[in-house]
């Protein structure tokens, strides 16, 4: 989906944070977007890991900086510096553990105390082939190792959909492992970025001069050539 | 509790073996020692109180020579001294005779030469010539007898029958106890390893082990938890025992204990440093005000928690340790081999790119060092060094998320009380296209998910360009996860105190790939990376030098590197036999420099014949070398091989060694 990035349609990036309790899955959504790839027993992340993606629209190109940062509480006080000046979010819960959604939650809550005001948020719930309905859906099926028969989703739908729409989040299930829905989150959340928010990709440090402080000074040193080379990469 | 094994200052005598008493000063060129409280004299009596048993092996170590001049190939010889003043000269005989200390003996410091200490030697020979001289008288029974036997046996030869005696079941050593079975055969398989590492606090909760979960192996942590706090509480604290075979060794730091239990042979004092990286590895992760603060406001913390994520990294630490580390033992760094001025180009375009938020820089090829690049004042501990190839190099966390990371860090051995923080960026090592960014490095991730040989160490085959391309994976029954080509993989890493600057050391990052990539360098560090470890037989390349050797290290003291030969052709055959072939090796390593550095030993060389192997290990103010071949090589022919080693990497030093490396 990212290969015809040569149409000289608008392109603009746009900063993506990850969030989610440990172990929910959030690299593996990362890889299975990035390099559509799938690693059983990933290890943790340690900090954060930044990762770019393009996202092909009907009327333009949008370049995701991805933050994928590490679940475990210890990096919690991190989380600023990934999220400030971040114009998606994706907060993800494991349908297998509802604790998961608890943080989850929190993660939204904070996000929307914290975060710049236009952030768009998703909210996903990973692991679907775990459950039945990931079997159903578009799971292979043969990766249900653990416990093959039974349906080990522990939060519903309803539940967490509910939720979602009180607070004005997109919402998926995803499967990271199947691939199932994956792209659509990605997709979902460029389509959702006002274009007002947007700007072409060369004038990225301009565009948030006043939030990117940090990010703007680095441009300012000379960021014109590796933002050339990536107008011509794609 | 006895904290020394008796060997620890014991050394056995065989007839033709004596050891010269001499005291292991530090080689350091500082002012000379206050006088020493006069001596006794040491006459004939000195053997029998050093006469109990030896490590495993009859040794024909042969003594204090302190090897400071060499020759070179093209005439030019070589001292390592450190101040020629201190030099004095001591009626002390050859290796035969009862060594007699001069009066002024605490003078004396290991810069001596050995013609200072060996007057009735030929005068000008080399180490080589004096060994062999004079030291290598064979009976001619035995001579008979060299004759008859094969020309050449490798060390280890009978693994590939099938024997692997004490380390038998070696191979399943890594494979995880399954969940799904009783809890007395997960007991049992538990029970079946051969080294287990335990973490606890000394409240008595788990924090981490090895192998089984902590609620298989609760009371056994329990049990450890109790010994140990029992000699707390004498005020005498445990430092280690021996139940049958196995050799228990404690560490406490603070509110944790730290147990190793092996079965592989390791020294006490080894066991304690790897026993000591872990907690390093725990500091990194937490700093030490962190971790205190934790326990004094709750004594009864569950550290898990905390520590949640590490559990990978602390575990390719141990299994690193229980494969046999050269690194681990020798505590020094690898570097990669690069020409001087090739090295030193390399260290400046890392210069010129500098960000101005950088601390350290480096670059690092298949867990080789290749560049370095650091302010004047501080240079960076090998101990933190290996914490950060651990965690990128064996532990697959960072390598699999793809794209760039940055990660909070303390460098326990820089400043323990706070937390740097690295940018590692991997190139993708299949195309030459460094323009990409790394975050598209599809082929990379992809290389990952093969499972092949898990031996990280391993060079390539031969001089094949890409293992991957033109070798199927060999088959192979369960090979941990590792990842194929990591010999290839080149990082660079970043690190800097400034939380916020990932975005300044990204940019110094592509900068410095493009010019690394534009000047040809990258290539250069691939094709020395496809190279691999140096091999014996370019090392001995005119036929009279042709040599016996199989294997050998050689740490640079000064530098506190290490370069080791390859492990092709001898180790490299088929699994598991491949991976308990290194193991033995390893163990022999182990062995020889447990001895060699044995507190009262005050051993310069140590020639050790076994069953299956035969090694040497010399020490020298300047660098150590150990050295293994097979069981019927010769003591001449190896010294012959050890000081031809030593010239070679006298002469490629600053090939093989990063020497400062790039200065700011």
């Amino acid at each position: 989906m990212a290969d015809s990035g040569n149409a000289p349609k608008p392109s603009s990036s746009v900063k993506l944070v990850l969030l989610g309790e440990a172990a929910v899955g959030k690299s593996s959504l990362v890889l299975r977007f990035v390099n559509n790839d799938f690693q059983e027993n990933k290890e943790p992340t340690i900090g954060a890991a930044f990762l770019t993606q393009k996202c092909n629209l009907p009327t333009r190109t949008i370049k995701f900086e991805i933050w994928d940062t590490a679940g475990q509480e210890r990096f919690a006080s991190l989380a600023p510096m990934y999220y400030r000046n971040a114009q998606a979010a994706l907060v993800v819960y494991d349908l297998t553990k509802p604790t998961s959604l608890i943080k989850a939650k929190h993660w939204v809550a904070e996000l929307q105390r914290q975060a710049s005001p236009g952030i768009v948020i998703a909210l996903v719930g990973n692991k679907l082939d775990l459950t039945n309905d990931g079997a159903g859906s578009g799971g292979e099926g043969e990766g249900a190792g653990a416990d093959g028969e039974g349906d080990a989703r522990k939060v519903t739908t309803e539940e967490a959909k509910t939720y979602a729409e009180e607070e004005g989040l997109l919402f998926f299930e995803t499967s990271a492992k199947t691939g199932y829905n994956v792209t659509e989150v990605f997709t979902a959340i460029a389509n959702a970025i006002p274009e007002t928010s947007l700007k072409t990709a060369r004038g990225t440090g301009a565009s948030h001069a006043a939030a990117r402080s940090e990010e703007q000074r680095v441009n300012l040193n000379g960021a014109r050539d590796p933002n050339a080379k990536e107008g011509c990469a794609c | 509790m006895a904290p020394n094994k008796a060997e620890a200052d014991t050394i056995s005598t065989n007839n033709d073996t004596l050891i010269v008493a001499k005291t292991r000063a530090t080689p350091s060129p500082s002012p000379p020692p206050p006088p020493l409280p006069p001596r006794r004299n040491i006459s004939g009596d000195w053997s029998p109180k050093i006469s109990a048993g030896f490590q495993s092996k009859p040794t024909t170590a042969l003594s204090s020579i302190d090897i400071s001049t060499l020759s070179f190939p093209d005439g030019t010889r070589g001292t390592f001294t450190t101040d020629s003043a201190k030099r004095i000269g001591s009626p002390l005989a050859s290796g035969y005779a009862t060594p007699r200390r001069a009066s002024v003996a605490g003078d004396h410091t290991d810069s001596m030469s050995i013609m200072s200490f060996t007057p009735t030697l030929r005068p000008h020979g080399d180490l080589a010539s004096l060994v062999a001289g004079s030291l290598n008288k064979k009976s001619r029974a035995w001579k008979l007898l060299r004759s008859q036997s094969e020309t050449v046996i490798q060390p280890f030869e009978n693994i590939g029958l099938g024997i692997s005696g004490e380390l038998e079941g070696f191979e399943r050593e890594f494979v995880e106890i399954p969940d799904d079975l009783t809890d007395d055969i997960r007991l049992a398989l538990w029970h079946s390893k051969m080294k287990h590492f335990m973490i606890l606090s000394s409240a008595g909760k788990p924090i981490y082990s090895r192998h089984g979960d902590l609620s298989l192996i609760n009371s056994s942590m329990g049990v450890v938890q109790t010994i140990i706090s029992f000699y707390e509480g004498q005020k005498d604290p445990l430092l280690g025992f021996t139940a049958g075979d196995a050799r228990f060794v404690v560490l406490t730091e603070g509110p944790l204990y730290f147990v190793a239990i092996s079965r592989l042979g390791e020294s006490d004092s080894q066991l304690r440093s790897q026993l000591e990286a872990l907690y390093m590895q725990i500091l990194s992760t937490l700093t030490l005000p962190t971790l205190k603060n934790i326990f004094v406001h709750r004594p009864s913390t569950d550290l898990r928690k905390p520590l949640e994520g590490t559990e990978s990294l602390l575990s390719s630490l141990a299994d690193s340790f229980t494969k046999g580390s050269p690194s681990a033992l020798l505590g020094a760094l690898e570097c990669l081999k690069l020409r001087k001025s090739q090295r030193h180009s390399i260290n400046n375009v890392f210069l010129k790119n500098r960000a101005d938020k950088l601390l350290y820089g480096l670059i690092v090829a298949g867990g080789k060092l290749v560049s370095v690049i650091r302010p004047r004042k501080h240079s960076l501990h090998p101990s933190d060094l290996q914490l950060i190839f651990n965690m990128l190099f064996e532990s697959g966390g960072i390598k699999a998320g793809g794209g760039e990371s940055w990660i909070p860090l303390c460098l326990p051995a820089f400043n323990n009380r706070g937390y740097l923080y690295m940018y590692v960026s991997f190139f993708d090592n299949k195309s030459d296209g460094d323009d990409n960014p790394p975050s598209t490095t599809h082929s990379r991730s992809k290389s990952q998910s093969y499972s092949t040989p898990p031996i990280p160490e391993e060079p390539l085959e031969g001089e094949e360009v890409s293992s991957e391309a033109s070798h199927p994976p060999q088959p192979q029954p369960s090979p941990p996860p590792s990842p194929p080509s990591e010999e290839e993989e080149i990082a660079i890493i970043l690190i800097s105190a400034d939380k916020e600057s990932f975005f300044a050391l990204k940019e110094m990052r592509d900068k410095l790939a493009s010019s690394l990539q534009k000047q040809g360098y990258l290539s250069l560090i691939r094709s020395a990376c496809q190279q691999g470890r140096p091999k014996i037989s370019t090392i001995f390349t005119s036929p009279q030098q042709e040599t016996q050797l199989t294997h050998f290290l050689y740490k640079s003291r000064a530098n506190v590197q290490f370069v080791m030969s390859s492990l092709e052709p001898f180790f490299s055959g088929p699994e598991p036999e491949k991976q308990i072939a290194k193991r033995k090796l390893m163990s022999v390593y182990h062995q020889l420099h447990a001895s060699i550095h044995a507190k009262h030993s005050h051993l310069k060389v140590l020639h050790s014949v076994g069953e299956d192997s035969a090694s040497l290990a010399w020490i020298t103010p300047v660098f150590e070398l150990y050295c293994v071949a097979g069981p019927n090589v010769s003591r001449a022919a190896m010294t012959m091989g050890a000081n031809r080693v030593v010239q070679w990497a006298k002469k490629e030093e600053e090939r093989l060694f990063i020497i400062g490396g790039g200065v700011f």
